[in-house]
């Protein structure tokens, strides 16, 4: 057995209206050279101007990573010759990164782990390549869209940790509006960086990198054919070659060139860009919009009392999340779970929207929530009522008023009207008391919530049925 | 008629309707065929008249030139250089609009040595640059065309870029003003980018007040240019205001004469001298200084170090895959490799081996870095002398122009602190300005005066004071005897 070391370079296209620094549009399109303006061309005498958004957003997810931000915000050059690149330097962040440390702390099999972060760091885009058996094509659409670039430490141990990572991250970047995260449109792509070595090693293995993996579990199939391969290269007493390799179809990993450590890419301090000062305004203005997060929600949901299940439905998407938080300050937590974990989620599953575009709002849920916790209608109902508001648009609080739907819960006025029933239905009664026939109270039930338009409320109606049954049973003797 | 008059004439001669802006439009363009052959100034003369009618500029109408390396849709820009010799932008430089949209009318596109690289007039690929004083002289550089047009009486005004001396320099050797402006003051935005912390705009004329008129025109904050200021000060309006009390200083370890023994050099100096007598009768307070001669001796060096440096990034987007000659080869790198080996000259080359080599993560520190803490030095060093001083006067260069067999020894004290220290201008963006005050050996010699950081409008105001003391206001080579 061997110790895995695993380190990833997780890059994100940040949303924005513009390119990190042309006012190009950034925008997904399949429309190849369409979003392309002169500096993304990288043409004679362009200059870059930072997109102020961009540079705030990237802030912003540094903070929420608890890095140490910079005093100031200046970018580098990055310099090196491909067919990607049209300026023939890539403008990034070397001398003062976005984020210096950080962590962020996920959840893997029940425990907490924490990820430490080497920096966060804005940079650009490159064009995006499409390689023909004798000639190459340039979509310069990507070039220059806003690349925030998060580096952890070598400190994930396992597939099912660089995987869970990756998901956290990706629900951070969505909980702060950063990026939509879409690994599938190469929105969040990641480089993994795999070394085994032994528990007696005191220094770290030889390194093989795997470059531009978009989807997570291409992640985790490339991570765990390293360690079979690694594993067995080091179980026959052969040298692991320090080498980018590239994950293929098939699931396993080929070698793409050696030696990935020998480019000098020459960074020097990007002139054309004056740096700005990070003021006290802009952080406490970012400060006050961090929202609470993921991991934090989920265990403020256990104390409540939340299955693990539940908890981790609820904390994963913000807008749910909010949404519930909202319902909670006013209603009962379970039942408000029940509503949330089953009416509310199917409803955007089966309408597929966001909570933001439901038409039931959290007021409306609450009030929901409210009367069948209270008793006054049956859950039941509740949900009924709710899928009817659903449905023609309605506040289901107005549908409950307007068809009387509260819930009779009056002793006196139940066993009138199911004396009143008893009398219509002599048979059935007879057959309880001289036959012993057990599903006459269901019968009665039915019934009783039938004449009282379902507003009778059923377990008092059940007690007040068997009671009277059960006497007429007593009398008959 | 037409031949060197300035942008004032010019207006006046419109505005009386004795000629058409088309008709000195024709004239322009006959005068820059009529010299072509000769001097070499443009790598394109414009066909075609075109003009922005609805303008009430003092430009309006008048003709210009504008250097080979600013981006103008639609025209060949080839920064004098092979691997651009076909290249046609598909859009303008921030200031080619607005000197459109102030009715300018453009003449041609001049000739620089390549890439703006370059001090001598003589490596542009479509050949070399004449002096209009003596076609066996070199015209300096890089705005090696744009100062030989203007000295030729062909456009009463040209755009040039200042990186090293690019501007200045070459006015000093052509015999015409040479004005580069606070650092940010006009935008970069289309300039094709030579060394980003150093490349300056600015304009070549044969009077102070022309300078003053288009600098008022294309000065001013760009969207596009992020180091650009809002410069709310008129610069003509400054130029006769009184400048008694204003206090001059020169370098001693520059113009001290016991260093010399240069016949040319030494005429210079004692001419400059008498210049600064002429500049005390005006009201203005002359001292002399003393730099640590050290500091003085590293212009050189750092300018070469960091131009080096952010020129081998800034051209690295010449590979001929957006744009360009397409390399052969069978992968991108042979491709590039190919391009690039075809499309520089060897001087260029050299450049970018040594910014490479400059930029190396083992040399970095040493170098590129260090240069940078000397070029903080010099800047401090000035911006403390400007506490006490308004301007630094300086003779532009030790003699005339070089003829093109010249191969003085560049480390001499000559070349290393007399021929290079207008540098120290674009190291602190200081406003930097070149009038002619002399000549020697029949050749013209600038005199410089640079000020501090923004105060573009003393440093003309008193550039123009001193301009009617020199005598050489308004010169330009009459050679052709024509008129048009």
């Amino acid at each position: 057995m061997y110790k895995v070391v695993i380190g990833l370079e997780v890059h994100c296209e940040l949303e924005t209206k513009s390119k990190n620094f042309s006012s190009a549009p950034n925008e997904f399109t399949k429309i190849p050279n369409i979003n392309v303006g002169t500096v993304d061309l990288g043409l004679p005498g362009i200059l870059p101007v930072a997109n102020k958004e961009a540079v705030k957003k990237a802030l912003y997810t540094s903070m929420a990573l608890n890095c140490k931000l910079p005093d100031e915000i200046i970018f580098d050059r990055k310099n090196y010759y491909y067919a990607d690149l049209p300026k023939g330097y890539q403008i990034t962040q070397n001398t003062k990164p976005v984020g210096v440390g950080g962590y962020l702390d996920i959840l893997v099999n029940g425990k907490i782990k924490r990820v430490t972060l080497h920096d966060v760091h804005l940079e650009e885009d490159t064009a995006s390549l499409e390689h023909h058996p004798k000639y190459s094509l340039i979509d310069y659409n990507r070039s220059g869209i806003p690349l925030l670039e998060i580096v952890s430490d070598p400190c994930i141990e396992s597939a099912d940790e660089a995987v869970q990572y990756l998901e956290d991250l990706r629900d951070l970047f969505l909980y702060l509006g950063v990026s939509e995260a879409k690994s599938n449109y190469g929105q969040m792509r990641c480089d993994v960086n795999i070394s085994l070595m032994k528990d007696t090693d005191t220094e770290l293995g030889t390194k093989v990198e795997m470059k531009n993996i978009n989807a997570f579990n291409n992640v985790r199939a490339a991570i765990e054919y390293e360690i079979k391969r690694q594993s067995e290269l080091l179980d026959k007493g052969e040298k692991v070659v320090q080498e980018t390799r590239r994950i293929a179809e098939d699931g396993k990993t080929y070698s793409m060139r050696e030696k990935v450590d020998a480019v000098d890419y020459k960074y020097f301090v990007e002139p054309n860009i004056p740096s700005t000062p990070v003021t006290d305004e802009l952080l406490d203005e970012l400060k006050s919009n961090l929202p609470e997060l993921k991991l934090s929600r989920y265990l403020k949901y256990k104390e409540l009392g939340l299955s693990d299940e539940d908890a981790l439905t609820l904390s994963k998407d913000r807008g749910v999340s909010d949404y519930f938080e909202r319902v909670i300050e006013k209603s009962d937590v379970n039942t408000a779970v029940n509503f949330m974990t089953t009416s509310i989620l199917s409803t955007l599953n089966k309408l597929e929207i966001n909570i933001d575009e439901l038409f039931i709002t959290s007021n409306m849920l609450s009030g929901v929530v409210d009367l069948v916790s209270k008793g006054n209608i049956s859950l039941d109902h509740g949900k009924k009522i709710l899928y009817q508001a659903i449905d023609e648009e309605k506040d289901p609080n107005l549908l409950i008023k307007k068809a009387g739907l509260h819930q009779i819960n009056d002793e006196d006025e139940l066993l009138e009207l199911i004396k009143s029933i008893m009398e219509e239905n002599t048979e059935v009664v007879r057959q309880y008391v001289e036959d012993g026939n057990m599903s006459a109270i269901n019968f009665f039930i039915g019934q009783t919530m039938k004449k009282s338009n379902r507003q009778a409320n059923p377990n008092k109606s059940k007690e007040i049925i068997t009671k009277e049954l059960e006497r007429r049973k007593e009398d008959a003797k | 008629m037409y031949r060197g008059k300035s942008i004032t004439e010019l207006r006046e001669l419109l505005d009386k309707e004795e000629l058409t802006s088309e008709e000195l439009f024709d004239k322009a363009k006959k005068l820059a065929y009529a010299f072509q052959e000769d001097y070499n100034s443009f790598v394109t003369i414009m066909d075609d008249y075109k003009i922005k009618r609805r303008s009430d500029s003092l430009i309006k109408g008048i003709p210009y030139a504008l250097k080979d390396n600013f981006s103008t849709n639609g025209i060949l820009t080839t920064s004098s250089s092979n691997i651009l010799k076909d290249y046609v932008p598909v859009y303008d430089a921030t200031i080619y609009k607005k000197l459109r949209k102030a009715g300018g009318v453009l003449v041609g596109k001049t000739v620089l040595d390549e890439l703006a690289m370059g001090g001598t007039g003589t490596t542009a690929h479509t050949g070399v640059v004449k002096n209009p004083w003596n076609k066996t002289c070199m015209t300096g550089g890089s705005s090696a065309g744009s100062a030989a047009a203007v000295a030729l009486g062909i456009v009463p005004f040209s755009i040039g870029s200042d990186t090293g001396d690019s501007i200045r320099k070459p006015a000093s050797f052509c015999g015409v003003v040479g004005y580069k402006p606070t650092y940010g003051l006009i935008s970069r935005y289309g300039l094709f980018a030579f060394a980003s912390s150093l490349d300056h705009v600015g304009v070549l004329s044969r009077n102070v007040k022309d300078s003053a008129i288009v600098t008022d025109i294309i000065k001013g904050k760009d969207i596009n240019d992020m180091v650009t200021i809002n410069y709310d000060k008129n610069l003509v309006e400054s130029l006769d205001n009184d400048i008694k009390g204003k206090k001059l200083f020169y370098i001693k370890e520059i113009c001290d004469k016991s260093q010399y023994t240069d016949k040319d050099t030494l005429k210079v100096l004692d001419d400059f001298y008498k210049l600064l007598d002429k500049c005390r009768e005006l009201g203005f307070i002359v001292e002399e200084v003393s730099i640590d001669k050290a500091l003085l001796e590293a212009v050189y060096p750092t300018y070469m170090t960091i131009s080096c440096a952010e020129a081998t990034s800034n051209n690295s987007n010449l590979t001929g895959i957006q744009f360009g000659p397409r390399g052969e080869g069978n992968s991108v790198e042979e491709i590039m490799f190919d391009a690039r080996t075809k499309g520089f000259s060897e001087l260029i080359k050299r450049r970018f081996v040594l910014g490479s080599y400059i930029l190396q993560k083992e040399n970095q520190e040493k170098l590129f870095l260090n240069a940078c803490r000397v070029r903080r030095l010099i800047v401090d060093k000035m911006n403390e002398l400007f506490k006490d001083y308004d301007g630094m006067i300086l003779p532009a260069s030790g003699g005339g122009a070089p003829s093109f067999d010249d191969s003085s020894e560049k480390l001499s004290s000559k070349y290393l602190l007399l021929e290079n220290h207008l540098a120290i201008g674009n190291f602190g963006g200081f406003p930097s300005i070149t009038i002619p005050f002399t000549f020697s050996n029949d050749m013209p010699v600038g005199v410089n005066i640079t000020g501090r950081v923004k105060d573009d409008d003393l440093v003309l105001n008193m550039a123009n004071k001193i301009e009617s003391v020199t005598g050489y206001k308004d010169i330009y080579s009459k050679v052709g005897d024509i008129d048009v």
